[in-house]
């Protein structure tokens, strides 16, 4: 009896890979499309119900609120958004789950009491503060541009280019100063405001035709930040789900390049001239 | 650490399948599957609950609980918009027939 839990949650968390699996799939296909997302909440509910059986989890309150008030602001919105909105909607849905795997990590590291933490764990933990912090605010451009908030025109300055690398570097340093200093809040706060900064600066330089491709290409980082976080929280759950999003989206994002005759580089970087400059692109 | 390597592997293979997983989809699914995918990442929601649930001090169950918000309105709102959209595109198709 000791065993079986564990084993059950194990076991429940592969069947619901396997939904998300069949669900993707199914999802690519006109006919069987509906049946596929179907499949895939089915998949995510299955998730959530065995998480809660962990006996690790002891305080629900939190949860519970917690899942109350986003079911209804995210039922609410999904509800009510007319039908030439969804792609705003789907973008604001993405970078809510991109800071959603941010503070995953981040609350990880409130766990950290102990200066001999592997650093490659503290490397993975700053690695996915940085993704999903970027996806946040990379999403919330890209929507803020297809509704008119934002100017849809790509927003250029002299050596953006240069100040994007510039700043992705210092993330770096800091992933590296958190890896030394792990107990310190400083890096870990260098880290989010940089990357936060970064996806602003990342999407407001592309214009408001290629959002779609744009918001594509962050939907596969938030999937990447998922299995970051997995990473951190030691989730296989996590991890499988985040790459399949992750890799599943870069293919999408691929696919719709090419069906609007683009190329993914000259959507990211053609004003620029540069092919040197992949590195914001994660 | 043995449990990094291991996660590293399932990682990788998972990858592979993502990029398997989907091969020729026709224009009008772009934006549903991108939206279901988008609701799949919202699986990070697990790790909320986790980082919400354990007894790791104030800072951490409350980081746990935003989480757990942002988390669950990408979860439920992505499947529900996904299939209002595919709920659109099936009556389209029947109205051209």
């Amino acid at each position: 009896m000791e065993d079986f839990i564990p084993n059950f949650i194990a076991l429940a968390y592969l069947a619901a890979i396997i939904l998300f699996i069949l669900g993707l799939k199914r999802l690519s296909s006109p006919a069987t499309a509906r049946s596929g997302n179907q499949l895939a909440s089915l998949g995510m509910l299955l998730g959530v119900i065995v998480t809660l059986l962990d006996r690790e989890i002891i305080a629900f309150e939190y949860i519970l609120a917690g899942i109350v008030v986003g079911s209804l602001l995210g039922a609410a919105a999904a509800k009510k958004v007319e039908m030439t909105k969804m792609p705003e909607l789907v973008a604001v849905f993405n970078g809510f789950g991109g800071i959603a795997s941010a503070l995953v990590a981040l609350g990880a590291w409130f766990r950290v009491t102990d200066t001999a933490l592997p650093g490659a764990d503290l490397f993975i933990m700053g690695l996915s503060v940085l993704i999903g912090a970027v996806t946040f605010t990379g999403s919330l451009v890209a929507f803020g541009k297809l509704n008119g908030f934002i100017k849809g025109n790509a927003i250029l300055f002299p050596l953006q280019n240069a100040l994007n690398q510039i700043l992705l570097l210092v993330a770096i340093v800091g992933i590296g100063w958190l890896i030394l200093q792990p107990l310190e809040v400083a890096p870990i706060l260098l880290i989010s405001g940089i990357s936060l900064l970064l996806g602003v600066l990342f999407v407001i330089r592309i214009g408001g035709a290629d959002m779609p491709v744009v918001i594509s290409l962050l939907n596969s980082l938030s999937g990447i930040a998922a299995s970051f976080a997995g990473f951190v929280i030691d989730n296989n759950l996590l991890i499988v789900s985040g790459a399949l999003v992750g890799a599943a989206g870069l293919i999408l994002t691929d696919i719709m390049c090419k069906s609007m005759n683009r190329k993914l580089t000259s959507v990211l970087f053609a004003r620029f001239g540069g092919s040197g400059a992949a590195g914001a692109a994660g | 650490m043995e449990s990094l390597i291991f996660n590293l592997f399932i990682f990788v293979l998972a990858c592979f399948v993502g990029f398997e997983v989907i091969s020729k989809v026709p224009t009008t699914l772009h934006t549903p599957l991108m939206s279901g995918a988008n609701a799949i990442s919202g699986i990070t929601l697990i790790g909320a609950l986790a980082i919400a649930g354990s007894s790791s001090g104030t800072a951490a169950t409350i980081i746990g609980f935003f989480a757990i918000v942002f988390a669950t309105i990408n979860v439920v709102g992505g499947f529900m918009v996904t299939d209002r959209m595919l709920e659109m595109f099936k009556k389209k198709k029947g109205d051209e027939a």
